[in-house]
């Protein structure tokens, strides 16, 4: 769990900490860049890109093997990162907590090694209908494999979650349940404890896609109860390639491996394999050392500021940006849940997203245009694509006001 | 901006508000479906061409962005009453004329020229050539076209 301090007047905001990233000092087309897409990737701090380049510089070496001083440091590092990270998410066991190349990569390891074995035909597998093209492909691929069905919670108008469908899909055949802790799409903060707990009713276990909500609010994996969880380092402000799968401890011990190699061993011969125990199980190969020791200096950096005041700011520029963009003609805001994280997800009559995309970008405002790897929210809501802004700890109101006068600009061009 | 204005002409903002030959073709010899994954912008075309190889009608229909659409639209006008092999012959160029900064516009290409600039926005390159590229499926018999 992240400290929370108490907010006083004499805190700078949390958007002050804009200074801490050199991307966002470059101007975009002659304007202060507005950054406005960090639901896909988020920008790096001086500190984070500092922690990676001094683990090559000064004590790069591998991991685990070598009897050698840099390879201890490297260990140690590397190792410390994975204790962050199980501080993160209040897991009681660093040992639980697997390195992985990101959420993708968790998905398809639980898919794989957990849920595929225990799968016979006519078997179901639940998500919701705003999963991430992560949270469905895996399952489907397995489907196919074993004759098991992929069953479907659909969302409603306001693109929530129904708690009663998704309580009613939990049937004796079903085996496994995996939801989005945020909507990528949309920004539903969907209502996991809940969730959880009618999965856990039904004896399912369940795995959760943190992927958009590790970097918004403080998570915490004994109070959710899930059994899964799992998120990307490069959306909380770390390096690309490196990610983490949190599991219980009971439920790794018994899984099989998903990759086979080096690191993951205890004792080889050609007739037989020793697996290692959990994490390193999960570790097969080199693991990305740098990667990890750096997402472990993210994972310092947004608990010093604070995951419920990086939350609180990001609420708050939510509601300024639904307000000034609910003001403009013709648009009209996809996903309109009570509870959403900084993402807003919107159309405007007449002008594809494509194109809105180019017009912002001339203006210094980077947004997302498309389909956000989510093609059956779109189909859900009756549209080819949507542009999305999402926010970031960086964030302030001068780049939604960016972004709204750019969207003016747009509507003079095609209007 | 001026890049912009280069790349949204007022042709294209027409062609996009207005675009033409936009129904299927009934009777076609030739159809064909495009896809852009990246922004999910899609196209059908349909067209008949006669047994001296002329493009009789065209039509497309889909959905897609300003740069697509208006590209798909006047490409139909431009492809019409000419032969398959004229038309491969064009594409050939207008490829050339979105793709190479050194390029040219040639007056005989007429109205497509009007794509040129989106030589400045390389991200939107697959957007103009698009319906382009499923012509070529559907005179190939390729049934599909999906940008990679």
């Amino acid at each position: 769990m992240s400290t929370v301090e108490p907010v006083t007047e004499h805190q700078a905001p949390v958007s002050a900490h804009r200074e801490d990233f050199p991307i966002l000092a470059r101007p975009m087309n002659g304007r202060p860049l507005a950054f406005l897409d960090s639901a896909a990737s988020a920008q790096k701090p001086a500190c984070v890109i500092d922690a990676e380049a001094r683990c090559y510089r000064e004590y790069y070496a591998n991991i685990h093997r070598g009897v050698y001083q840099l390879s201890q440091r490297s260990t140690d590092a590397y190792e410390g990162a994975r204790k962050r990270v199980a501080e993160l998410l209040n897991a009681p066991d660093h040992r639980e907590v697997a390195f992985v190349r990101g959420t993708t990569e968790a998905i398809n390891l639980v898919a794989h090694s957990f849920v595929r074995p225990q799968l016979q035909p006519g078997d179901e597998i639940l998500i919701t209908g705003m999963e991430h093209h992560s949270n469905i492909v895996p399952w489907q691929l397995i489907c196919e494999e074993t004759g098991a069905k992929l069953v479907v919670s659909p969302v409603t108008d306001t693109g929530e979650v129904d708690l009663e469908d998704f309580r009613g899909r939990l049937g004796p055949r079903t085996r496994f349940a995996s939801i989005a802790h945020v909507s990528n799409a949309l920004g539903t903060i969907n209502p996991v404890a809940e969730m959880i707990a009618a999965a856990r009713e039904a004896d399912v276990p369940t795995l959760v896609d943190g992927a958009q909500g590790v970097p918004h609010m403080a998570v915490d994996v004994q109070a959710l109860g899930c059994d899964f969880y799992c998120f990307s380092g490069h959306k909380l402000y770390g390096p690309s390639g490196v990610g983490a799968l949190w599991g219980r401890f009971e439920l790794l011990r018994g899984m099989r491996p998903y990759q086979g190699g080096g690191e993951m061993i205890r004792y080889v011969t050609f007739e037989k394999s020793d697996f290692a125990p959990p994490p390193q199980r999960f570790e097969a190969g080199t693991p990305n050392i740098a990667g990890a020791i750096a997402l472990g200096e993210a994972v310092d950096y947004v608990r010093g500021i604070g995951l419920e005041r990086i939350g609180a700011h990001e609420q708050a520029l939510l509601a300024y940006a639904t307000e000034r963009l609910e003001a403009i003609e013709g648009l009209r805001i996809i996903g309109n849940a009570t509870h959403k994280a900084g993402v807003i997800s919107f159309v405007l009559d007449g002008v594809h997203p494509h194109d809105i995309g180019t017009i912002l970008d001339q203006e210094g405002v980077a947004v997302r245009a498309g389909h956000h790897c989510a093609q059956p929210v779109m189909d859900r809501f009756g549209v080819p694509a949507t542009v999305r802004a999402s926010f970031g700890l960086y964030n302030s109101r001068e780049d939604v006001d960016a972004l709204v006068n750019a969207l003016h600009r747009v509507k003079e061009f095609f209007g | 901006m001026s890049e912009l204005r280069d790349l949204y002409q007022e042709v294209i903002l027409d062609h996009n508000k207005h675009p033409r030959n936009f129904h299927p073709v009934d009777p076609h010899s030739h159809e064909a479906d495009g896809y852009n994954p990246l922004c999910g912008d899609r196209v059908h075309l349909e067209l008949q061409v006669d047994d001296n190889g002329v493009i009789e009608s065209i039509g497309f229909q889909g959905d897609g962005c300003a740069i697509s659409t208006a590209s798909a639209s006047i490409m139909t006008e431009a492809l019409k009453g000419h032969t398959v092999e004229e038309a491969k012959a064009l594409f050939e160029r207008f490829r050339h004329l979105v793709t190479e900064d050194d390029a040219e516009v040639d007056p005989s290409m007429g109205k497509v020229a009007v794509l040129a600039g989106v030589r400045e926005f390389p991200m939107r390159v697959k957007c103009a050539t698009l319906a382009w590229h499923t012509f070529d499926a559907a005179i190939r018999e390729a049934g599909e076209f999906t940008a990679e």
